[in-house]
Order: C-alpha cells, then sequence, then structure tokens
C-alpha cells in the first residue's frame, strides 16, 4: 500500500512538471510562427483563440485525427519507436531542471551530465526514424542530422566544462546559486554566444537546419511521417528547443536567480524568472530564424570543428588558468 | 582590410544589426490583411463573377446581339435566343462555362446595353464543376445581388470608356 501510495505521489509530481511543460510547447510554437511572421510583416496564426494562442491545440487536434501512414517498405517496429524516443527523451531532461532552490523534481548531484547524455540520445529518435522510412530523403536527412548534433555536443560539451569550472558541481542547482554575484554570460559571454549558436545547431534550428532543409531533403528524416506520429517528432523538437533554452539560462542567465537582489523582484517567485529567461533566449531562437539563410553542410561542419571547438578548448584553458592562478577555483 | 573583417566577424557586426533590423521591423505595422475578415481594395474594374444586369423596371438588358458570344476568346458562352410576344428580342439561354472563362472582359467591353458585367465578387468556388456551369437565371440572380454596386462602379469608370 504504500508502495502505491509513493508511486501515485510520484506520478502526480511528474505530471506536475509535464503537463507545463507540454502546454508550453503548445505555447511555444505559436510564439515561433507569431514572431517569424511579425518580422517578415505578416500577422501569423492570429484567429484560433485570443491573438490565435489556441492555434498549436488546433493544429493537434488535426494531426490526432490524420490518418497514419506506416509505408509498406520500411521497418514497422522501428519506423514507430522512433517519434516515440525523440519525444519521451526531450520531456525526460526536464526531469532535473530546477525551478526554485526547492521546486526540482529530482535534484541530482549529476544533473548537467544527465542533461547532456539525454540530449545526446535525442538524435537516436532521429536516426532511427531516418533509417526505418527506407526513402532517401529521411536517410540523408538522418545522416546529417547525427553529423551534426555530434559535432556541435562536443563544442556545447566543453563550453558545459566552462561553467563547471567556475561552479565546481554537477548539480544544477548549486550552478545557478553559483552565479548570485554574477551571472555567467558576464565573465563568459563569447562562451555564451557559442553556446547559444550550438544551441541552434543541436535542436536542427535555421540557420542549422539542414536536416530538414525543405528544399534539398524535402522534410528530412520527418517525410514519411504522417498524423500524430509527425506531431510528436514536432513535440519532441519543441521540447527540445526550449530545454535547450532553460540549460542557456540555468548555465549563463543565472536560472531561477532574479536579476537584481533588491525588494521587489526578489520576492518574485524564481519560477517566473526563469520563464522570463527562456522566454528571452527562445525570443531570441525565433529571430535567428528571420534573419538568417541557411547554411551549406561543410560550412556548418568548418563551423563546428575548425572555429568552435578551438574557440571554446582555448577558453577553457584561460578559465582554468585564471581561476588557478588568483587562486579562485571553488573548493568542494 | 584583413583585420578588419576578422573582427567582424568574430564580433558578429553583421548578425547583430541583421537581429537589430529584426527587431525594428518586430514592431512596424503589418504589410498583410486578415483576409476572411477584411478585404483587400477592388478597382471598380475588376474582373470578377459575371452578372447580368436588369433596368430600374425589371426588364432584362439584355438584347441577344450575341456580341458577347462571338468575341469571347475561350467561346464560353452560348445564348439562344428567340422573339417575345410584344416583338422584342431576348435570351431563352444564357450560359457561361466559369471553367472556360479567362475572365478577360471583352464580354463587359462588347456589351451595348451593359447587360453583361463582371462584379467584385471573386468568392465563388464551388465543390463541384456543374455548379460553375452558371446559366441564365444564376446570372440574373447575380445581377440583382450586386447591382448598387454595379451600377456605382460602371458609373464611376465612364468618363475612361
Amino acid at each position: 500500500m504504500e508502495y502505491l501510495n509513493i508511486i501515485f505521489q510520484e506520478t502526480y509530481k511528474i505530471l506536475f512538471l509535464l503537463v507545463p511543460v507540454l502546454v508550453s510547447v503548445a505555447m511555444i510554437v505559436w510564439l515561433d510562427r507569431r514572431v517569424w511572421a511579425f518580422v517578415q510583416k505578416r500577422q501569423g496564426p492570429n484567429v484560433v483563440g485570443p491573438f490565435g494562442l489556441l492555434q498549436s491545440l488546433a493544429d493537434a487536434l488535426k494531426y490526432i485525427f490524420k490518418e497514419i501512414i506506416i509505408p509498406a517498405s520500411s521497418n514497422k517496429v522501428i519506423f514507430i519507436l522512433a517519434p516515440i524516443i525523440t519525444m519521451t527523451l526531450a520531456l525526460t531532461a526536464w526531469a532535473v531542471i530546477p525551478f526554485s532552490e526547492s521546486n526540482v523534481l529530482s535534484n541530482i548531484n549529476v544533473g548537467i551530465l544527465y542533461i547532456f547524455a539525454v540530449s545526446s540520445l535525442g538524435v537516436y529518435g532521429i536516426i532511427m526514424g531516418g533509417w526505418a522510412s527506407n526513402s532517401k530523403y529521411p536517410f540523408l536527412g538522418a545522416i546529417r542530422s547525427a553529423a551534426q548534433m555530434v559535432s556541435y555536443e562536443v563544442s556545447i560539451g566543453i563550453i558545459i566544462i566552462n561553467v563547471l569550472l567556475c561552479v565546481g558541481s554537477l548539480n544544477l542547482n548549486d550552478i545557478v546559486i553559483a552565479q548570485k554575484n554574477m551571472w555567467f554570460v558576464i565573465p563568459l559571454f563569447p562562451m555564451f554566444v557559442i553556446f547559444f549558436i550550438s544551441a541552434l545547431a543541436e535542436t536542427n534550428r535555421p540557420p542549422f537546419d539542414l536536416p530538414e532543409a525543405e528544399a534539398e531533403l524535402v522534410a528530412g528524416y520527418q517525410t514519411e511521417y504522417s498524423g500524430m506520429m509527425y506531431a510528436m517528432f514536432w513535440l519532441g523538437e519543441y521540447a527540445n528547443i526550449l530545454l535547450m533554452c532553460a540549460l542557456g539560462s540555468i548555465l549563463f542567465l543565472g536560472g531561477w536567480l532574479s536579476p537584481i537582489d533588491l525588494f521587489p523582484f526578489n520576492m518574485i517567485p524564481g519560477a517566473i524568472w526563469l520563464i522570463f529567461k527562456i522566454l528571452f533566449l527562445f525570443i531570441l531562437f525565433a529571430l535567428v530564424k528571420a534573419i538568417v539563410p541557411r547554411y551549406r553542410y561543410d560550412q556548418l561542419m568548418r563551423l563546428g570543428w575548425k572555429i568552435f571547438l578551438p574557440l571554446s578548448l582555448t577558453y577553457v584553458i584561460l578559465t582554468a588558468s585564471y581561476l588557478f592562478y588568483f587562486n579562485l577555483l571553488p573548493t568542494t | 582590410m584583413k583585420i578588419s573583417r576578422f573582427l567582424k566577424t568574430i564580433l558578429m557586426i553583421d548578425f547583430i544589426s541583421g537581429l537589430l533590423i529584426a527587431i525594428r521591423e518586430l514592431f512596424k505595422s503589418k504589410k498583410t490583411i486578415n483576409y476572411p475578415f477584411e478585404k483587400g481594395k477592388i478597382s471598380p474594374r475588376y474582373r470578377g463573377e459575371h452578372a447580368l444586369r436588369r433596368y430600374p423596371n425589371g426588364e432584362e438588358r439584355c438584347i441577344a446581339c450575341k456580341l458577347c458570344e462571338a468575341v469571347c476568346p475561350a467561346q464560353a458562352i452560348t445564348i439562344e435566343s428567340s422573339q417575345r410576344s410584344d416583338g422584342s428580342r431576348k435570351t431563352t439561354r444564357y450560359d457561361i462555362d466559369m471553367m472556360k472563362c479567362i475572365y478577360c472582359g471583352l464580354c463587359e467591353e462588347s456589351c451595348p446595353v451593359d447587360a453583361i458585367v463582371q462584379g467584385p465578387n471573386f468568392e465563388f468556388s464551388t465543390e463541384t464543376r456543374e455548379e460553375l456551369y452558371y446559366t441564365k437565371e444564376k446570372l440574373l440572380d447575380n445581377g440583382d445581388r450586386w447591382e448598387n454596386i454595379l451600377a456605382a462602379n460602371i458609373k464611376s469608370d465612364n468618363p475612361y470608356r
């Protein structure tokens, strides 16, 4: 009986995290389309609900009622598994995101490592989807996205090392608390920029949306998917984008800390600050989508391996030697 | 030259200026309209859906001269006529195949009595092809429906004809 009780409690807690995340994913899709439209001086979705806020829900409803087409020559098990994996992994990573000092689903000591591992696994969903479709465009898209995500994960990993050097802990809450005096965006600004660009590449956002480049690959690894399975890919993708925004705000923008530690600001709960920071980063994501052309594939690889990797490695050495020379290394 | 270019790249000047432009454009007024709720302005000469007009006393304008049928480059118009008991010649059949029609406006221009006109309506899509074979009744009906706008359009365009 007690065992059941624990399960219920945990399920309740998980739902309390997942439902807001899923709803905000829907909202964020709307925001993305709206910002994109506004930059191009269009109206964007504005019919369903106030300001079109319910557009994503209407789309989701449409996807639910659409037929799921499974290609005859596909590997059916993997074909069905791929979107499930993508979405599950994107949502799993949210478990360790702290919304305030106590408000975190699982406050584990290797939080950042966990997020990194789970988001790296995300590439499997895409590869599986592309391979199981047994069609040329999904396959090419999957290969591209695999190579792209692997290359940019390397630089993201090294950027995270920069932050960890300053914190001395892998716990996300500790990382946030370490920024009490100064957000890491100030000393590590170049790393923040590189992190932002790598996050764009990691989540297959323009200008790095080669895996689903419409002009070349129809829709990349999603080409053969339809109905709810397509919607799940989509959900996973936007949940990943949101996760990357959350990670960026935790690593560099002080997570749930208020920008100024003064009376009216530190009364506002941390979750709201975190949401504001995520939104800020996401609007940047959306603006970038509106203003940049797509990279060529060799340029993408060059940027990842020849520019970001050496730059972030150099910055690791700089940070480490600075902290070591001035005896600022965190003691734990 | 090389150094300035290097600095430009490393400081992402182009990117940031692009971002600023995007943010500036974000708050400008929109160039598109909310189509089903608001519609763009249409010229009085707009060549939309056809209509057959009537005189104010209810008599059909069309005298079955068949000029429109002759001039129609797509041969979309079919007219049959007969003499009525009062001695006037009227159409018994006036069909327009709206799928053949190329909306060139020659029928409207050739008409000596301003009977066949092309109105401002451009939202007449249908679910079946049959509905697009317009008959005389349908065209007269259109004329009754749009008469106010049609008359105003013809009047406003009159000085240029």
